[in-house]
């Protein structure tokens, strides 16, 4: 292969990764612009939106129902987590219902493993199979990220066209800015943060379904895409749905250009390095504002 | 009448002494360590439904020599740690008589020293040569070595006229022992090594280390050595990619499993394994022929699911103590370790088991075939 065509082919295999850590990153930023809490259960919501679709299709509903219902089902789930555990625990700190979230996320694991089994699954290509590939100029790329890619895109407007435009959206990126005032103004605080967990593991579960083909799914792996998740949204800038997007896809792409120079098993500590020196000169991230509370603002 | 009720509690206290204390000495006590949850799962769970179905089935039948079984089983989660607490629990309060298990080589390694020491059999269920190599008088394992799969990789390879090649590895225990008898045997075996990559053992999706693979020039095939579900991952990206050099894996490829979660991706994928998943494709005449096709119909209509070369292991553990204990007539641990030391022609579903005093894995080459994916199954590799 030529280098240009190498070049081109080590881009797309970052964008597939940075997809997948874009999707988890923006359900971050969902959460914690609402609550401010950094809801470390995100990866288990795409874990569970796999699982719950993958179920549904083999008892041979539709593709599309499938994913619907399973974004549902997860949707709910969220909601449900809300309500239970972080509305009865508001008056405590934040980092308690962060470590919560970790608690969450080691149960929701187990519930799994007990549902479904040890074993790894996954859907079917939405379009193709194994081994189709889209080709251009020398590289290639599995039509699956192109369907990743889509529904990031779909996700990322139709959320900002709901926060901006509709009297919802509009309440919740209130409760985000100034909770007193929001709460002066009527609107109902508990409600607008359960919209946003429901919010967020409706996300998840999507990407759950969509990443699927690609990266097959199993109890196990939501910890794993959190971390990587919760890197993209730190270096986007945290509570900035754009900014997960970009921080995902950068990390991706560093971690796909640094296998071209360093042995793969390094590829980690190239992008964490990044994020480290972007963190030094930006504390804020790519595309968050500086300080504290206005990182929260849209 | 106080007299009366302090002879009731007298005799049902004699009553529980008696319940309690009888068994014991008409049942064999069998532990065993298995992670049946967390990362090493598809290892422990098949493992532990094995050795149930098989204390089950003995137990039916009588026992051994009249003793019936009575099977200990703990779940590691993979964790070595906790595999530790367990072994000593096995060992100081359940007085097994041997411990069959872990499922993991980081886990046997830990308890390997405890075991000895303790003079416990142990039994594992994980590759590693360094289980057997210095030989514990205490350790057997079950499981193939990887140096044997390695050398019937590049041997297919050298049939091929293939000499230089790419190696892939997952960065856990299993990956990074792979790689090591890989680099080794290269020397042996006359291959040249041109790219040798380690992934993350969750990585989503590989194609960037492919294309590092497919820029390089000369490389005639690529290896991977890996039991997480990268091994499907590996061959779908490769076919993504268009590369079209063969694709040889380890035997921990072997669980249909991957083959189903790579579709077509996986067809012509070369591995070495054991004779169980082939077993229906085996002549008559071979010795393992009955032990393998009686377990794989007693598993797969228990458990409703596909045997895996896991289970196997598990088998060939438990079904050696339980040879030893017969071989030695009773529950003597130094006994039934001495008869175990002398089995010799044993079959198993692993492979055919002579073990010595200086050999405690006990299989040559012949435990292993080589595989290939055809129409999405499991077929002998025919040159």
């Amino acid at each position: 292969m030529e280098n240009g065509s190498m070049a081109l082919q080590y881009l797309l295999s970052g964008i597939t990764k940075g997809s997948i850590y874009a999707v988890v990153a923006i359900g971050f930023n969902l959460i914690y612009s609402a609550t401010g809490v950094l809801n470390f259960a995100q990866g288990e919501f795409v874990m569970l939106g796999g699982m719950v679709a993958i179920m549904l299709a083999q008892l041979g509903l539709p593709l599309v129902v499938a994913v619907g219902a399973a974004v549902i089902v997860v949707s709910a789930v969220g909601c449900l987590l809300e309500i239970t555990f972080f509305r009865k625990l508001r008056h405590h700190s934040i980092l308690h219902m962060i470590i919560i979230t970790i608690g969450l996320s080691i149960v929701i694991q187990e519930i799994a493993l007990h549902i479904w089994d040890e074993k790894v699954r996954s859907l079917p290509y939405f379009t193709g199979n194994e081994v189709s590939s889209l080709k251009f100029f020398g590289a290639a790329i599995s039509p699956q990220v192109l369907w990743v890619l889509g529904a990031i895109a779909v996700s990322v407007v139709l959320l900002h066209i709901f926060l901006r435009y509709t009297l919802q959206g509009r309440a919740m990126r209130a409760c985000a800015s100034n909770p007193e005032a929001a709460m002066l103004a009527g609107i109902n605080i508990p409600n607008m943060r359960t919209l946003s967990f429901g919010l967020s593991a409706a996300l998840g579960g999507l990407a759950g379904c969509v990443i699927s083909p690609i990266t097959m799914t199993h109890y196990e792996m939501g910890a794993p895409l959190a971390i990587k998740g919760f890197a993209a949204a730190i270096l986007g800038g945290l509570g900035n749905p754009m900014g997960g997007v970009i921080g995902g896809l950068t990390v991706g792409i560093l971690e796909a250009f640094a296998v071209s120079r360093l042995p793969a098993a390094f590829n980690d500590v190239a992008a964490f390095v990044v994020l480290l020196l972007v963190l030094f000169v930006r504390p804020h991230g790519l595309l968050g504002r500086p300080g504290g509370e206005a990182v929260r603002e849209h | 009448m106080k007299h009366s009720a302090l002879l009731a509690v007298g005799l049902c206290g004699l009553a529980l002494f008696w319940g309690c204390s009888r068994p014991p000495s008409e049942t064999v006590k069998i532990g065993a360590i298995f992670s049946v949850t967390g990362p090493a799962s598809f290892l422990g769970a098949p493992e532990e439904k094995t050795a149930r179905m098989l204390v089950d089935q003995i137990n039916a039948q009588g026992g051994i020599n009249g003793r019936k079984i009575e099977f200990i089983a703990k779940d590691s989660g993979g964790n070595p740690e906790k595999a530790v607490s367990f072994a000593k629990q096995l060992i100081e309060e359940d007085k097994v008589l041997a411990i069959i298990g872990p499922s993991t080589s980081g886990e046997t390694m830990a308890i390997k020293d405890l075991c000895e020491q303790n003079q416990m059999i142990l039994v594992s269920c994980a590759a590693a040569e360094v289980i057997v190599n210095p030989v514990a008088r205490y350790v057997f394992k079950t499981p193939q070595k990887d140096s044997q799969a390695a050398t019937w990789i590049y041997r297919t390879m050298k049939d091929q006229g293939i000499t230089k090649v790419a190696v892939v590895t997952g960065n856990d225990g299993f990956g990074a022992a792979g790689k090591k008898q890989l680099e080794d045997l290269a020397k042996v075996e006359g291959i040249e090594i041109l790219a040798n990559e380690v992934y993350d053992k969750a990585a989503t999706d590989l194609t960037d280390i492919l294309t590092k693979i497919k820029g390089t020039p000369g490389v005639q095939a690529v290896v991977n050595w890996s039991i997480v579900p990268a091994q499907s991952i590996v061959a779908k990206n490769m076919r993504q990619l268009g590369m079209t050099v063969p694709l040889f894996q380890s035997h921990g490829f072997g669980n249909l499993k991957y083959v189903e979660q790579a579709g077509v991706a996986a067809e012509g994928i070369l591995f070495p394994l054991g004779h169980l998943m082939v077993c229906e494709q085996l002549p008559d005449t071979h010795p393992q022929k009955k032990v393998l096709t009686a377990y794989r119909q007693a598993y797969e209509s228990r458990y409703q699911e596909d045997v895996s070369a896991f289970g196997g292991y598990a088998h060939d553990a438990l079904m050696i103590v339980l040879e030893g204990l017969r071989r030695a007539g009773e529950p003597d641990r130094s006994k039934v370790r001495e008869a175990i030391e002398h089995l010799s022609n044993y079959a198993g579903v692993t492979g055919v088991f002579n073990f010595s005093p200086t050999d405690h894995t006990g299989l040559t080459l012949d435990a292993f075939l080589m595989l290939v994916v055809k129409d999405g199954k499991f077929t002998i590799y025919q040159p």
